[in-house]
């Protein structure tokens, strides 16, 4: 019996403070296992790795706000990539042209996803699982499957330049996103339907609320998010990847989740996400500082993934 | 009926950060009894009985069950003290039979096979012991909700229970199914088994019960013998003032049949309805009466957009309109407060602010931005208009009590313009006091020109409420009555299409 009260309080500790904490040991742990990680030109490094997996978490919280799940992320981001790289070095798209494209491409991919999840009631799970393989065979196809370099500075300053010479672009885009997300969610109407939608589906309904198409709106979120993230990472890069990205679903959810959105839907803060998405970025780039196998990330990951929820499904079930 | 005492609680007290819901409780029930435990939502019935089920540990007092004393129990001790409680939700599952429900977690087992036959034996068992008839081998999702109840309760049974606590065993129940289960009840009662029975129906209570224990405010009231008090005694115990009257005064009659007709609906069928037909005029209050399963939520759910329309016209003010969804009907001027506010009323784990605003959340926008002025204008207006008692508005509907509940629905709804508002159920589960601060409103409402359609199971309510009454029979209108002609029996007779 006295063990469940200090659950109940570890949880609600956890519930306040719990990403913070993590955050802050984190940093420490690694502070002091490696003397290279403290550089402020690693830590820079890492605000920008963060960049990609956070902006797409942005969208991620939207999908996971109305009760849903986007696992296609990935390979949208190396599909929009790679469909930059290509109009740029090989059809002479001027480039904000070949961005915007590739927009309204990922755009599509999340409204397909949002379609088959919101109209034909397919598991978004499966849906997206399903979406993941068809945008990847759709990135093969285009790339052939090697990667497309060549890419003009100008272009690759979006994904390695600094601004006022310290400041990572992709940064600054990420905190744009965040921004926009934390209004659109706390401070329009849309956001109050996503969380209503997420809240109580039927109840959202009898409200007049179109559930359908607010669900299908987040898919089109993260669709878009992903696809920007995607083309900062070619311009990272300096070329189109059609092979990366395998990964990006997995750090992107285990971020949101981090941040306290709940998998049930309904529950979450957005600018906790960012909270989130620095300690995974954290995470991989102290293990890789310390010279940890990649193969070990990638069980410390999951494992990782695996706390994140369960300690999510914790929370909600004591509030019941 | 010996006075052993089976369960004594002793100055029981639970606080939650702070606040104080239970507050040195005391309770004692005999073997063989059927012991009452009524208060408005909020007194702290719940919280008693969930404390001696084991489900919340209490901050101090003692539970003794049979001579043994607990400062706190686990489920498991309960369980296995004889305490059972019977929720008001059932934990069966519907795609199963009867008998394998009742084993469900404990199959009797013949090595690694489980022994059907002497299942269905005991189950057979059970149930004649409480004198009914079931067949063991239908499946939970084809009974009825009065026979699922028995099932339950039936379980209870199969653990040797001493102590069943039911939590509003009626409120899903028809009359008739109300008498099958207090024959079982009583028939209990004779074998020794003791009852916690909550319930905000005093009538029940006094067919039913040997002694009632009244709390208030977390507090131990009184304690007395059924044949001692009387309905106002316990109502005035109860809510701790007079309560002038259950319903409020009708006023003078008024002549509907040059009022304008705002809502006409024609043929409206589906697979749940056929053919019904109605007008609804201004400034009325239109009560929809029948038996549950009649149809009367599937006519105001399809009217509302909610079900899909098969055939039928819907004309609101005199223009025919389609309605596709719901959010149709509320564009023009149609609102539904539906009959279960947990599952289709409110967003339980967000605010009770988000809540209200919800439907009207887009004229209280500049573009696509909140106004947060014009919302909190709005949240003040309804908080004083419905007088919700609340700690924070930000704090998640689930922290209120039922009646409070139900008024952010009604305030979500009155939030809006509409002109037709529909309530299905409005007073299920809350007490006696939030009920009559309910009545009043929807008298208000009709005096503000408003055009009200309620449906209740409540007799009473459609016969004091109304000022005409549909009643619906097996998806159909069974017959239309103004409220001078409208006796229960002859509402009865429409319901039960004996007519």
């Amino acid at each position: 019996m006295g063990q469940k009260i200090n659950a109940g309080k570890f949880l609600k500790f956890y519930d306040k403070f719990g990403i913070i904490f993590i955050l802050i040991v984190e940093f420490l742990i690694f502070a002091l296992a490696s003397k290279n990680f403290m550089t402020s030109d690693n830590l820079f490094l890492v605000a920008r790795q963060v960049s990609f997996t956070g902006i797409a978490a942005v969208g991620m919280t939207m999908v996971l706000l109305v009760g849903e799940i986007d696992i296609s992320v990935g390979s949208i981001l190396a599909f929009t990539g790679c469909l930059t790289a290509t109009l740029i070095t090989k059809q002479d798209v001027p480039m904000g042209i070949a961005i915007l494209i590739a927009m309204l491409v990922s755009c599509v991919f999340g409204l397909t996803s949002g379609v088959l999840t919101a109209y034909l009631q397919i598991p978004s799970l499966i849906c997206t699982l399903a979406m993941q393989t068809i945008i990847k065979g759709f990135t093969y196809l285009l790339t052939g499957g090697s990667s497309i370099s060549g890419l003009p500075d100008n272009f690759k300053y979006t994904g390695q330049g600094f601004v006022l010479g310290f400041l990572p672009f992709p940064v600054i885009i990420m905190i744009v996103m965040f921004v926009l997300g934390f209004i659109l969610l706390n401070k329009t109407y849309i956001g109050r339907r996503v969380y209503a939608v997420g809240g109580n589906k039927e109840a959202a309904r009898l409200s007049g609320i179109k559930i359908k198409k607010v669900v299908m709106g987040t898919f089109v979120a993260s669709g878009v998010t992903a696809g920007i993230a995607g083309v900062l990472m070619a311009a990272r890069l300096g070329a189109g990847q059609p092979s990366i990205g395998s990964d990006f679903a997995m750090d992107v959810l285990t971020a949101t989740v981090l941040g306290g959105v709940i998998l049930q839907g309904g529950k979450g803060f957005v600018l906790n996400v960012l909270i989130g998405s620095f300690i995974i970025g954290i995470l991989s780039n102290g293990l890789v500082m310390c010279g940890v196998l990649e193969y070990w990330q990638w069980i410390i990951k999951g494992l990782v993934l695996l706390f994140a929820v369960a300690m999510s499904n914790l929370k909600t079930g004591k509030q019941k | 009926m010996g006075n052993d005492i089976l369960l004594s609680v002793k100055g029981l007290t639970k606080r939650y950060s702070g606040i104080t819901v239970l507050d040195q409780v005391d309770m004692d029930v005999y073997k063989g009894e059927i012991h009452a435990l009524i208060g408005e939502n909020g007194a702290g019935k719940s919280t008693l009985c969930k404390s001696i089920a084991g489900a919340i540990e209490p901050s101090s007092g003692t539970i003794t069950i049979c001579g043994k004393s607990y400062e706190k129990l686990s489920p498991a001790e309960a369980k296995a003290s004889g305490i059972a409680m019977v929720y008001q939700e059932f934990n069966l599952v519907p795609e199963m039979t009867v008998y394998e429900n009742l084993f469900i977690g404990k199959e009797i087992r013949k090595g690694p096979f489980v022994d059907t036959k002497s299942m269905k034996e005991q189950s057979q068992k059970i149930f004649k012991e409480m004198n009914i008839s079931i067949d063991c081998e239908s499946k939970i999702k084809d009974i009825s909700v009065a026979y699922c109840q028995l099932v339950e309760i039936a379980k209870a049974l199969l653990e040797d229970s001493k102590v069943l606590i039911l939590d509003e065993p009626t409120a899903p129940l028809t009359n008739n199914e109300i008498d099958i289960l207090f024959k079982v009840l009583g028939r209990l009662r004779e074998k020794g088994i003791s009852m916690i029975y909550i319930s905000h129906r005093l009538e029940e209570i006094f067919r039913l019960c040997d002694r009632i224990t009244v709390l208030r405010d977390g507090a131990f009231i009184k304690c007395m013998d059924t044949d001692q008090t009387n309905k106002e005694e316990l109502i005035h115990l109860m809510i701790g003032r007079e309560l002038s009257k259950e319903f409020p005064e009708r006023g003078d009659d008024v002549d509907y049949s040059k009022a304008e007709v705002v809502l006409k609906v024609t043929g409206l069928t589906n697979h749940k309805i056929r053919n019904v037909s109605f007008e609804l005029k201004k400034g009325e209050i239109l009560g929809i009466a029948g038996l549950v399963g009649a149809g009367r939520t599937e006519t105001v759910r399809t009217l509302f957009g909610a079900d899909s329309l098969e055939s039928g016209e819907i004309s609101v003010k005199g223009k025919r309109i389609r309605i596709k969804n719901p959010a149709t009907a509320i564009k023009h001027g149609i609102g539904l407060i539906p009959e279960d506010r947990k599952r289709e009323g409110l967003m339980l784990s967000q605010s009770i602010s988000s809540n209200i605003s919800l439907v009207v959340i887009r004229d209280l926008c500049k573009g696509l931005f909140i106004d947060d002025k014009k919302e909190k204008n709005l949240l003040k207006d309804q908080v004083e208009l419905l007088q919700i008692k609340a700690g924070s508005l930000e704090y998640p509907a689930s922290s209120l009590s039922g009646g409070n509940q139900q008024k952010i629905v009604l305030a979500k709804w009155l939030s809006t313009s509409s002109d037709i508002l529909i309530f299905d159920e409005p007073t299920r589960g809350i007490d006696v006091g939030a009920k009559r601060e309910i009545y009043d409103f929807l008298f208000q409402l009709r005096e503000a020109g408003k055009s009200l359609i309620v449906i209740s199971s409540e007799m009473s309510e459609i016969l004091n409420l109304s000022d005409r009454i549909l009643v619906m029979y097996e998806g159909e209108i069974s017959g239309e009555l103004s409220y001078q002609e409208a006796t229960q029996d002859g509402i009865l007779t429409l319901a039960s299409g004996l007519k």
